[in-house]
C-alpha cells in the first residue's frame, strides 16, 4: 500500500524549520512522522500528515519548495531482529532502501517503518511474497 | 509576408547611400538644434563635415543613458515642444527616468516598422491580436498597438496582468496571436494549465515576444508548451521603442533591423572601438530618421553580433543575433568573459526551465570564485539528498566544460533570492562582490 509523503526543501536557515513545522500546526495538521536529511548547505524534511493533501497545498500556497512521494509503510514485529527480517525480504527481492524512519504510533504488537524505494512497485510485490503487512493510508494516518 | 517591399528589399549599395544621406542630415539638424550635441562634438574636435562615407561613422562621439539623464527631462528634443505628440518615459528603477518625445511622423514610422514586424511574423488582418504589454509610459503597449492597426487586424488592448481573464480571452475571442514578454507567456501557461484548458482547442497560431532577453532554450520550451511560433522582437525607448529589429517567419534566426531608420554598430565595451560584422559586443544604434528625440550613436549596452548573410525571407537588411547579455552584466572571472545567459542555457539544459538564480562573484587570496545561487522550484526539488546534490555536481561540470571555469553551487529555496532582492524583476543576475571592496 502506498502512504503519501510530503517533502520539503529547507535551507540551512536559522528558525526556518520552525516556520514550516509551524505552518502545518497552525492550519490543524498533525505530523505522524517525519525525518530531515541535512547536508551542509541545505535539508530536506521528509513528513507524513494526517491530511497530506491538506498540508501539500497550504505548503505551496506559502511559497515553500514541495514534493509528494510516494513511500510505503511496513509492519515490523517489535522484537529483536524484527527489523532485519523485512531487510532480509527486501535484499532477496533486490529492492534498494533509498532511506528509511521509524512511524511513533505501533499498529498491535508492530512497529512501523517508512521505507522510500526506488521502485515502489517491485517493492510491493517483494513485500507481499514474503507476507510481511503494509498499512493503507487511510488506516495509517488515523493511527 | 513584407509589408515595404521598397525599403525591405532595397539593394545594399542603395540602403547604404540612404544611411549615409539620412546620417548626414542627422548631423546638420543636432548639432544645429540641440545644444548638448553643439557642445559634445565641439568638445570631441568632431566635425560634422569630417562624416563622408558610412565608415566614418566611426568618428562621431558616442551618446549614453546618462546623457539623456543629463538632459531631464527635454534638453536632448530636437524640435519645438508644440511638435511633441506623445512623451514616453522609463519606470526610472536604476536613476533618474529617461524621458523621449514623438512627433507626429515619428509615431508613423514606429507604426510603419511594427507593421512591418507583424507582417513578418506572419500577421495580417483577419487576425486577432491579443496585446499584453503594458500600456501607459512603457513603449511596449501603445507601440504595438498602433503597428496591429495599421496592418487591420483587430486588436485586443489587455495591457500587462489580469490572467484568468487573459487566458479566456484567449480563448473565447480566438485570438490568433500574442503579444507580451516571454516570461509572461510562460506564466500564462501555467495558469491556463489550473484553469484546466485544453491548449491545442485554442486558436493561438503566433507569439511576438520581447521587452526582456530570452534564450533559444526558451523558444523552444514556448513552441512546444503552447503549440505556437515564437518570435523575438527588440527594441528600447531611447531609440523608439519595440520595433528596432523582429525575427521572421522564414528563419528565425537573427532579428532584421530597420536599417532604413536605424544604423547599427558593434563596438568593443571596453575600448569603444568599432568591431568588424560578425564580432560579439555592444550594440550602438544611431536613428536617422527620428524628428522628435534623434540620437547619434547610443551605446545600447546590450551585447550581439551583426549578421550580414542573406535571408531566406528575401530582406536585404543586416540581422542581428539575439541578445546575450547587458554590459552591466558581463564580468571578467579568471580571464574569462562570462555572460549570465551562457549560465542561463545550462541551467534551463538542467530539467527545461529556468530556475531563478544569482550569481556571486568574491575573490579569495586574489583568487575569483564563482557562487551560482539555484532557487530549488518543483522541477528540480527531489525528496533524495543524492540527487539534489548530483543537481549541484552537475551545473559545476557543465559550467567547467562550457565557460572553462570552477564555481560553486549552492541550492536555495525557491522565492527566497526574491525575497531578499525585493521582488522577481529586482533579482539581480550579478553581484560582483569585489567591486564592493
Amino acid at each position: 500500500m502506498k502512504i503519501k509523503q510530503i517533502s520539503v526543501f529547507i535551507e540551512n536557515m536559522e528558525g526556518r524549520l520552525y516556520e514550516v513545522i509551524k505552518l502545518i500546526g497552525d492550519n490543524n495538521i498533525n505530523i505522524r512522522a517525519l525525518s530531515l536529511a541535512d547536508t551542509s548547505d541545505f535539508g530536506i524534511l521528509r513528513l507524513i500528515l494526517d491530511k497530506p493533501d491538506k498540508g501539500y497545498s497550504i505548503l505551496k500556497d506559502n511559497n515553500i519548495t514541495v514534493g509528494s512521494t510516494e513511500v510505503v509503510a511496513v509492519e515490523v514485529p517489535d522484537i529483536p531482529g524484527g527489523l532485519a527480517t523485512v531487510l532480509d525480504a527486501l535484499n532477496k527481492g533486490c529492492i534498494n532502501v533509498e532511506y528509511m524512519y521509524a512511524f511513533i504510533e505501533r499498529s498491535g504488537d508492530c512497529a512501523i517503518m517508512i521505507f522510500r524505494f526506488d521502485d515502489i512497485d517491485k517493492a510491493l510485490q517483494v513485500l507481499e511474497k514474503y507476507d510481511i503487512v503494509t498499512i493503507t493510508g487511510e488506516k495509517l494516518y488515523k493511527l | 509576408m513584407i509589408w515595404n517591399e521598397e525599403f525591405e528589399t532595397l539593394p545594399r549599395e542603395a540602403l547604404d547611400a540612404l544611411q549615409l544621406k539620412r546620417l548626414k542630415r542627422l548631423l546638420e539638424k543636432v548639432y544645429h538644434l540641440v545644444p548638448y550635441y553643439r557642445h559634445l562634438f565641439d568638445k570631441e574636435n568632431f566635425f560634422i563635415e569630417s562624416v563622408r562615407s558610412l565608415d566614418d561613422i566611426k568618428r562621431i562621439p558616442f551618446t549614453c543613458k546618462d546623457d539623456l539623464r543629463k538632459n531631464y527631462p527635454f534638453g536632448l528634443f530636437a524640435t519645438p515642444h508644440s511638435n511633441i505628440l506623445r512623451i514616453h518615459s522609463s519606470s526610472g528603477t536604476t536613476g533618474k527616468p529617461t524621458v523621449v518625445g514623438y512627433t507626429k511622423r515619428d509615431i508613423s514610422i514606429w507604426s510603419e516598422i511594427l507593421a512591418r514586424m507583424f507582417s513578418a511574423s506572419g500577421v495580417s488582418r483577419g487576425d486577432i491580436l491579443q496585446n499584453a504589454y503594458g500600456y501607459g509610459l512603457f513603449t511596449g503597449g501603445l507601440g504595438v498597438h498602433y503597428g496591429a492597426e495599421l496592418i487591420g487586424a483587430t486588436v485586443v488592448p489587455m495591457s500587462g496582468g489580469n490572467s484568468k481573464r487573459q487566458i479566456m480571452f484567449l480563448k473565447d475571442f480566438g485570438t490568433t496571436a500574442l503579444t507580451c514578454t516571454p516570461s509572461y507567456v510562460l506564466n500564462l501557461y501555467e495558469i491556463a494549465q489550473d484553469m484546466g484548458i485544453n491548449i491545442n482547442k485554442l486558436s493561438l497560431r503566433v507569439g511576438i515576444f520581447g521587452a526582456e532577453q530570452w534564450t533559444y532554450e526558451m523558444r523552444h520550451e514556448i513552441e512546444e508548451k503552447w503549440n505556437i511560433d515564437a518570435l523575438d522582437i527588440y527594441g528600447l525607448s531611447e531609440i523608439i521603442g519595440p520595433g528596432v529589429a523582429f525575427e521572421c517567419l522564414e528563419a528565425k534566426r537573427g532579428l532584421h533591423i530597420n536599417e532604413d531608420h536605424f544604423i547599427a554598430e558593434i563596438i568593443d565595451p571596453e575600448t569603444g572601438e568599432k568591431l568588424p560584422c560578425g564580432e560579439t559586443g555592444e550594440l550602438v544604434l544611431t536613428t536617422i530618421t527620428k524628428e522628435g528625440m534623434p540620437l547619434v550613436r547610443y551605446r545600447t549596452s546590450d551585447i550581439t553580433n551583426l549578421i550580414s548573410e542573406p535571408c531566406a525571407c528575401g530582406r536585404t537588411s543586416i540581422k542581428m543575433e539575439k541578445i546575450m547579455g547587458r554590459c552591466d552584466d558581463m564580468f571578467i572571472i579568471r580571464g574569462v568573459n562570462v555572460f549570465p545567459s551562457q549560465i542561463e542555457s545550462i541551467l534551463v539544459s538542467m530539467e527545461g526551465v529556468l530556475p531563478h538564480y544569482q550569481l556571486v562573484i568574491e575573490r579569495e587570496k586574489q583568487l575569483d570564485t564563482l557562487e551560482v545561487l539555484v532557487e530549488v522550484n518543483d522541477k528540480y526539488f527531489s525528496d533524495e539528498v543524492k540527487i539534489l546534490q548530483n543537481l549541484g555536481r552537475k551545473i559545476e561540470n557543465e559550467i567547467k566544460s562550457n565557460i572553462g571555469i570552477s564555481s560553486k553551487v549552492k541550492l536555495l529555496e525557491s522565492k527566497s533570492l526574491a525575497r531578499c532582492g525585493g521582488g522577481i524583476s529586482k533579482i539581480s543576475k550579478v553581484v560582483d562582490k569585489r567591486r564592493q571592496n
